[in-house]
């Protein structure tokens, strides 16, 4: 199909692809890649949305509770293993095409991140601090509210973070369903052998996740509570220890 | 059920093939990632340096990591080495941050002791710190082995064979029986190399073992 063995050929097609995302006849209209761009950030961040109003509550939950922490760890467990294809796949023909299949897909893909940014936010929190609030006569209520969810919040975007970021790299899988979005260019590149126009969609899918992401770190940044430093790793937690 | 039976034989091809491309980037996953591991956890440069890397390959979606591959480093979209390479990528990024973080999680007074006792640099490193570190090792391979698994699936969009090929032929014509036997299939793979890996790694650490009495 395409052999690269030419010298420069990468330059060429790096040059042709981005050539391709800027030529003017390319980037609007119904299809070009302002509205495919929207589509994938629309289908991306309803799909987040919809598995927040179910994972997080449940997860504040079981971090504030301790009850039913199995149960998470089972679930991102068994979620990891299933193929995010065979998932997309089954439920369009189960659901039929249109929204609703993908999108419910991309729901249940982003329940796990949230599950867990959620759950492990609140259990990270000092008992020290939550034990002090109850001493100081706090309710339950006012203590995962105004305790723990402050202190849970960095963790707890980068549930968010990771959702996210799963759900976007699915959106593109899932144009094969067909559904709308940058996925698109790959699928509608591929059997024409339009090499040019599939690497134009994949550059601006790693590009479209390089800046969420990004954009997330930003957030957790700023919703860092300040006198709270995330432990990044082991290190860090040792020298705290210390 | 009869559609299993008359398909029995492509059914167990693409499940080897899945195997085939599944094995790769986790053996050489941990392979790339205990070094380089071990030079983020020793020195403040590399880990800072190698971290963002792995973090940064971490957030490319798997499909256009397929893509952009062959451009990059001059092979044929449809070879599958792309598939194989791309994984490995991600268990070397995946992988890192835990060898990082289990090597740092062995204790300063075991490292000290080990010098005192008259350990060389590098008998510290293979047989103090790194058996001490494996537990975390191994819990972090389990993960990156169910995920690579799930992900060589993908690869049969862009042509690369795999227990994959029974999602998209299913879909194009439209048979749940296929799909579900595809997602099966991978679990049954995804179950064997972590029942794999939890055996050895209880091999490696027999004092993890709870004593018999």
């Amino acid at each position: 199909m395409y052999s690269l063995d030419a010298a420069g050929s990468l330059m060429n097609y790096l040059w042709d692809s981005i050539l391709w995302i800027f030529t003017p006849a390319h980037l609007s209209g119904p299809t070009g890649v302002w509205a495919r761009l929207g589509e994938h950030l629309f289908y991306s961040g309803l799909s987040v949305l919809c598995a927040a109003v179910i994972a997080t509550p449940l997860g504040l939950f079981i971090g504030h509770t301790g009850r039913g922490r199995a149960l998470v760890i089972w679930l991102t467990g068994a979620l990891r293993a299933l193929p995010t294809l065979g998932l997309v796949t089954l439920l369009a023909l189960l659901l039929g095409l249109g929204l609703l299949a993908p999108l419910l897909a991309l729901t249940v893909l982003a329940i796990p991140p949230l599950l867990a940014g959620a759950y492990a936010g609140v259990e990270s929190v000092d008992p020290a601090a939550s034990g002090a609030a109850r001493a100081v006569g706090m309710t339950e209520w006012q203590i995962l509210t105004r305790v723990e969810v402050p202190l849970a919040l960095p963790l707890l975007v980068g549930g968010f973070r990771s959702a996210f970021l799963q759900v976007v790299a699915t959106a593109t899988v899932a144009a094969f369903v067909p559904l709308g979005g940058l996925g698109r260019f790959i699928f509608d590149g591929l059997p024409v052998r339009d090499y040019p126009q599939m690497l134009a969609g994949a550059i601006l899918v790693i590009v479209l996740a390089l800046v969420s992401d990004a954009v997330f770190a930003l957030i957790q940044r700023i919703v860092t509570p300040r006198g709270v430093r995330v432990a990044r790793s082991g290190q860090d937690h040792a020298e705290i220890l210390r | 059920m009869e559609w299993i039976f008359a398909n029995a034989e492509n059914i167990w091809r693409l499940t080897r093939d899945h195997f085939a491309l599944s094995l790769p980037p986790i053996v050489l996953g941990l392979v790339f990632s205990l070094p380089l591991g071990w030079l983020a956890h020793r020195y403040r440069w590399s880990r800072g340096a190698l971290l963002t890397v792995s973090g940064l390959l971490y957030t490319i979606p798997s499909l256009p990591l397929f893509v952009i591959l062959p451009v990059l480093i001059g092979t044929k979209i449809l070879d599958p080495i792309n598939v194989v390479i791309a994984l490995t990528l991600y268990a070397v990024a995946l992988l890192l941050r835990t060898v990082t973080e289990a090597f740092d999680s062995v204790s300063p007074e075991v490292r000290q002791s080990s010098l005192a006792v008259g350990f060389s640099p590098l008998q510290r490193v293979t047989r103090v710190e790194l058996p001490l570190a494996l537990p975390i090792v191994v819990a972090g391979l389990r993960v990156v082995s169910a995920s690579t698994v799930s992900l060589v699936s993908v690869g049969s969009l862009i042509g690369v064979s795999s227990l994959g090929d029974l999602f998209t032929s299913g879909f194009q014509r439209d048979f749940p029986t296929e799909i579900m036997v595809g997602i099966g299939g991978t679990i049954l793979i995804a179950g064997l190399l972590d029942l794999l890996i939890v055996l050895g790694g209880r091999w490696c650490t027999p004092w993890m073992r709870p004593a018999r009495s």
